[in-house]
Order: C-alpha cells, then sequence, then structure tokens
C-alpha cells in the first residue's frame, strides 16, 4: 500500500510493515495503526503513524549503545503483545529517540521500550520497573564512554 | 473526582481486590500501601508524565538530516 510518510514523503509499504499498538503510544493514546521502516541512516528505524502522516518516531535498539539493556517487564505484562508467552526470537525491542536541535544530545527512552511481537505485528510502549533506565540516554555519551574503556 | 478523608492505618478498597492503606504521616508526606493483584500496573504518576513529554519531545525531533552514528563517531 501507499503511505504518505514524515521522513521520505509518499512511500510503498508491505503489509506485513504495518504494526497496531491498541493503547498507542504514551501521549498519543488515539493513534493505533503505525507501520515500521528502515532509516537510510544506520542503526535508525521509523515508527510513522499510519493516519497522521506528520507524525513519527525514531526507534533504535537500544544494546547498539547498551549492551546490558534488560526491558524488566514481567511475563504478565507481555501478555497484550505476547497473548500466549513471551517468544524472544519474535520480539524486537526498541527505545524511541529524541533528536533535539544540537544532534550530538540524540537521545534515547530506555525507560519506556517499545516491544512488538513481529509475527502477530502487535506492539505496546512498556514502563520499565529498573529505576536505572531514565527517559534520556545521551548515545554518543554513551558509546564514546565505552570506546574509551 | 471522588474524595476521601482517612487516618493513620485506615484504607480504601477499590473494586473486589485492590485496597490502599495510609502507613505513614510525616509532616507533608504520605506513605501509602498498595495492595493489588500482580496484573494491576501501579506507578508513580510522574514515571508516567515523564514517557509522554519525552514522546511529545521525541515527534519533535530535528529530523531534516538524521545524522548517521557511523559518521557521528568518526571524528
Amino acid at each position: 500500500m501507499e503511505l504518505e510518510t514524515k521522513p521520505f514523503g509518499k512511500i510503498e509499504i508491505k503489509d506485513r510493515q504495518k504494526i497496531k499498538f491498541p493503547k498507542g503510544i504514551l501521549g498519543f493514546e488515539h493513534i493505533t495503526e503505525y507501520a515500521l521502516l528502515n532509516a537510510k541512516q544506520w542503526p535508525f528505524y521509523w515508527l510513522q503513524a499510519v493516519d497522521v502522516p506528520d507524525l513519527a518516531f525514531i526507534l533504535i535498539d537500544p544494546k547498539i549503545f547498551m549492551p546490558e539493556y534488560t526491558v524488566d517487564v514481567d511475563e504478565n505484562d507481555y501478555r497484550e503483545v505476547f497473548p500466549e508467552h513471551a517468544e524472544t526470537e519474535n520480539m524486537l525491542i526498541f527505545a524511541i529517540v529524541t533528536i533535539p536541535e544540537d544532534q550530538k544530545k540524540m537521545s534515547a527512552n530506555l525507560q519506556g521500550p517499545v516491544i512488538i511481537n513481529r509475527e502477530k505485528r502487535i506492539g505496546k510502549q512498556f514502563i520499565s520497573t529498573n529505576p536505572d533506565w531514565k527517559t534520556r540516554h545521551y548515545i554518543l555519551d554513551e558509546l564514546s564512554d565505552k570506546g574509551g574503556k | 473526582m471522588l474524595i476521601l478523608s482517612r487516618k493513620l492505618n485506615e484504607s480504601i478498597i477499590i473494586g473486589d481486590d485492590i485496597e490502599i492503606s495510609v502507613v505513614d504521616i510525616k509532616g507533608d508526606q504520605v506513605k501509602i500501601g498498595i495492595n493489588a493483584p500482580k496484573t494491576v500496573k501501579v506507578f508513580r504518576k510522574e514515571v508516567y508524565d515523564a514517557i509522554q513529554e519525552e514522546n511529545k519531545a521525541a515527534a519533535r525531533s530535528s529530523i531534516d538530516t538524521i545524522p548517521s552514528l557511523d559518521d557521528m563517531l568518526k571524528k
């Protein structure tokens, strides 16, 4: 199908790229249909709202800059996304990225991870119970700290 | 909003299986105990608000050119 997107304008997407977020994203609860797109730049992805061309979130796999990241969500919570049991092979875990004017200060929200069941194409934003994870982790700082060690 | 007055060690029952009790009162701080089934998620509202605010900031990201991390890490 054809989709009007914030980053690329009008593009063609496959049905399997469409992900349903029954409860939306926090603060955008009424918007429940998204499409997962590759960004042109590694390692980012886009979560584009299907009906709102202007609304799109940038996603990153948090393990890229925080290898020790675990979502700390318990089995019960997964039920909305994994009705039977949480199958890790079908679980995609992302953090939403904020890029301010000064792009070096780009940050990722590890407290509110987005988890997608790629087989059933359902997603949800969770709230991590681990106090180590905050809403703003500066990606470049994390990477350069690790590189220096 | 329903508003109820409670004293120390008094509680409120919500539905069949949620109990909220006042465990301690010190100055302007109240300690609240919550008994609820595991499936009921309890969070401080600030956590919720912070994630909402961050999502809004994320949606306003400046994206004219998303940098590639590879480029940004090259000195």
